[in-house]
């Protein structure tokens, strides 16, 4: 069951770069993504077993990730087939600056987007530490490819940026991984396996400065991967450069998996009683994520890296949740999954703006309403989605985390990312709204546009979610995310 | 033996101060080179009195991909993509050796406060493991060149393999992955990239790569 999960789009990648027709390739493409959906959703009726030699679990902590990477796939897989149909091959000219590129061979793109899916549902079952790490690896060198898909050198230079950076930082959690093994090694005398659980039973025995190094490391490592500032550099270059339907998968589920990694080890860190240790640091990094991002935010004149730094806003947010724990904790979990159906909402949104204006530059985009009104009005809702209005699920979830801030007489924090957060709102709103209305000076009225059922399908999903999960949270999914918090050491 | 694996952990730290001192590509990966084959005794020395086919392959395996294969890929990426024979820093050399140093007195002390358990076979291991990763980092960040940064990359790489033989040797399969992995992004993944990048532009000098700016 739980490999079938990884091995399916592993198996369809395969085909995918063997096979030269396009329709069997965007068939794969979709039927892989439906497959992943149903076993994962079936998960939540019936609990899967481990495999792999328990190598593989599924535990509470990685069931609501789990099930937000199905559902967000299979809302890009449909939107991707639009996108694919679009991108006509053969030479095309750069609407920038005006030279001529091609794009990847289709093959290479399916592929990699679907062995992307599969390496993202390793991170999530991954039990062992070591393969966790491996899994984050690969999911690197998956994603790499889907970020060059246009060959020109916009996209190389975001390309070699997110591969050096993350590299690096997954190099340095690789050696968090080591100060593990050291501080796991002189507990226990002999080798024993870095598996979360075993680790996390015996973890009283655990070398504590050791235990302290890892956890260093491995926040450093992954927090690259995941874009805590002042880490997130790769980040905003990555999610302008790459197709919109790739950026969305970015925001949306690669940083969950990179959240996941860093949950993992502060799992160990609460059960060897470094809980509050851990968290100091979360605190800080989360904070000062939410700052840099509301700085940035203001002075962003491309929407699509206004909406990669909303990112490193709500990474900012998850972090700073977990480390308040107790209600706060619950409440980054919950946010987890609202953020990231809001965020591939707003990008595949962002696509379709892409190409019918044809620039990145907020400034030139005027009258979506007009010109495309689905698309615009899915983009004011999203709008309010991301920013944590009512009545949509993040308002719920922000609301936890400032109630986690005040329950614990933590004022300054509590009073500050209120402030950074209507900073932000008053950032993202003024120049979104600006986007969506205002009269579109190329526009000369005549017929409107029909927007394809597939560009404007997805989005609209993946929005309703969100705005379900604020009028109404299902009592599987409250319960599985409190016993996600009891493990991270929340009451 | 502690001797001699002393020896070689002096050795590696001078292969590092050549590396930010130097200023021709060639002879930076020759450095890294020899550096790589140094690499393979660390992890022989380490264990010395107790070989076993585990070591024995983590040995051989780190000095042919480190020492032999690596260099080649990048003498050959050197060649097709026709770039003048410097590394270009942004930082100075006689500064970069200085920064290098201050790496590794930072590492010293760093070192002495994280108590080895079981006691190391050499007390020089980690802070030459951890100053031979701060020397990657420098390089990385110091460098104008797609190539040298993935040669302070490489160096990078081999801080954590000296870590990982001389400290982490016991954990199951940890060593391994990182040999594994380093396989994988530096021929793959940089080998073709760099390769992209000197099609692109005809050059591998990453400030071309600045369009992406606030």
């Amino acid at each position: 069951m739980l490999s079938a999960l990884i091995l399916i789009p592993a198996a369809a990648a395969a085909l995918c770069f063997f096979t030269r027709s396009t329709s069997l390739r965007r068939a794969l493409l979709f039927g892989a993504a439906a497959c992943h959906a149903a076993l994962s959703a079936s998960t939540w009726f019936h609990p899967p077993g481990d495999a792999w030699g328990g190598a593989l679990h599924l535990d509470a902590i990685g069931q609501p990730f789990l099930s937000v990477l199905s559902g967000l796939f299979l809302a890009a897989a449909v939107y991707a087939v639009g996108y694919l149909r679009r991108e006509s091959p053969g030479l095309r000219e750069d609407f920038l600056e005006g030279f001529r590129f091609t794009n990847a061979p289709e093959a290479v793109f399916t592929g990699c987007l679907l062995f992307f899916l599969s390496t993202m549902t390793l991170v999530i079952l991954s039990e062992n530490l070591g393969l966790l790490w491996i899994a984050v690896e690969a999911t690197t060198l998956s994603s790499a490819p889907l970020i060059y898909f246009h060959r020109h050198h916009r996209s190389l230079e975001a390309t070699w940026k997110y591969l050096m950076i993350c590299s690096v930082g997954i190099g340095l959690a690789l050696l968090g991984n080591f100060f593990l093994a050291v501080a796991a090694s002189s507990a226990y005398g002999g080798s024993i396996p870095l598996s979360v659980h075993v680790l996390c039973e015996r973890a009283a025995a655990l070398h504590a400065p050791w235990l302290k190094g890892a956890f260093i490391f491995l926040l450093v490592g992954y927090g690259t991967k995941m874009g805590l500032a002042p880490l997130h550099t790769w980040l905003p270059d990555a999610h302008s450069e790459a197709p919109s339907v790739v950026s969305a998968l970015l925001s949306g589920a690669l940083l969950n998996c990179a959240f996941l990694g860093i949950l993992r080890i502060f799992q160990i860190c609460v059960a060897a009683g470094l809980g509050s240790y851990a968290q100091g640091y979360l605190v800080l990094f989360g904070m000062v994520s939410i700052g840099l991002a509301a700085a940035f935010l203001l002075a962003q004149r491309d929407y699509k890296r206004l909406l990669a730094y909303s990112s490193v806003e709500h990474m900012g947010i998850l972090a700073l949740g977990v480390g308040l724990g107790g209600t706060a904790a619950f409440g980054a979990l919950l946010h987890a999954v609202n953020h990231s159906f809001a965020k591939a909402m707003l990008f595949l949104l962002a696509g379709n703006i892409l190409a019918a204006y044809r620039t990145k530059a907020a400034a030139e985009v005027r009258g979506v309403l007009r010109r495309i009104p689905v698309t615009g009005v899915l983009w004011l809702a999203g709008l309010l989605a991301i920013t944590g209005s009512p009545p949509f699920g993040t308002f719920v979830s922000e609301l936890l985390i400032l109630r986690g801030a005040v329950e614990q007489g933590r004022f300054w924090i509590a009073g500050s990312y209120l402030a950074l957060l209507t900073v932000i709102f008053v950032g993202m709103a003024a120049t979104m709204t600006r986007m969506a209305q205002g009269s579109d000076p190329e526009w000369t009225g005549g017929a409107v546009p029909r927007e394809s059922a597939v560009a404007i399908g997805p989005p609209l999903a993946l929005g309703l979610v969100v705005l379900a999960l604020g009028m109404y949270l299902p009592p599987s999914l409250d319960a599985v995310l409190h016993r996600a918090a009891q493990a991270l050491g929340a009451g | 033996m502690r001797a001699l694996l002393d020896t070689l952990m002096v050795l590696l730290t001078f292969t590092n101060l050549r590396l930010l001192g130097l200023s021709r590509i060639n002879a930076s990966i020759r450095t890294v080179a020899a550096q790589g084959v140094l690499l393979g005794f660390v992890a022989l020395a380490a264990h010395a009195g107790h070989w076993n086919a585990r070591i024995l392959i983590v040995a051989a395996v780190g000095i042919a991909i480190k020492g032999i294969a690596f260099p080649v890929l990048l003498f050959r990426a050197l060649r097709a993509a026709k770039i003048r024979r410097e590394v270009e820093p942004f930082v100075g050399y006689i500064p970069s050796v200085l920064a290098g140093m201050a790496a590794f007195l930072i590492s010293l002390w760093v070192a002495a406060r994280l108590p080895l358990p079981g006691g190391p076979a050499s007390d020089l291991i980690v802070p030459t493991a951890l100053s031979t990763m701060l020397v990657g980092l420098l390089l990385i960040v110091s460098r104008k060149k797609a190539l040298s940064q993935a040669l302070g990359y490489l160096v990078f790489e081999n801080g954590i393999y000296v870590f990982g033989v001389g400290v982490a040797y016991e954990a199951p399969a940890l060593v391994e992955m990182g040999i594994l992995l380093d396989v994988f992004v530096a021929v793959f993944v940089m080998g073709i990239t760099v390769f992209h990048i000197a099609r692109e532009f005809d050059s591998i000098d990453t400030t071309r790569l600045a369009a992406l700016k606030e």
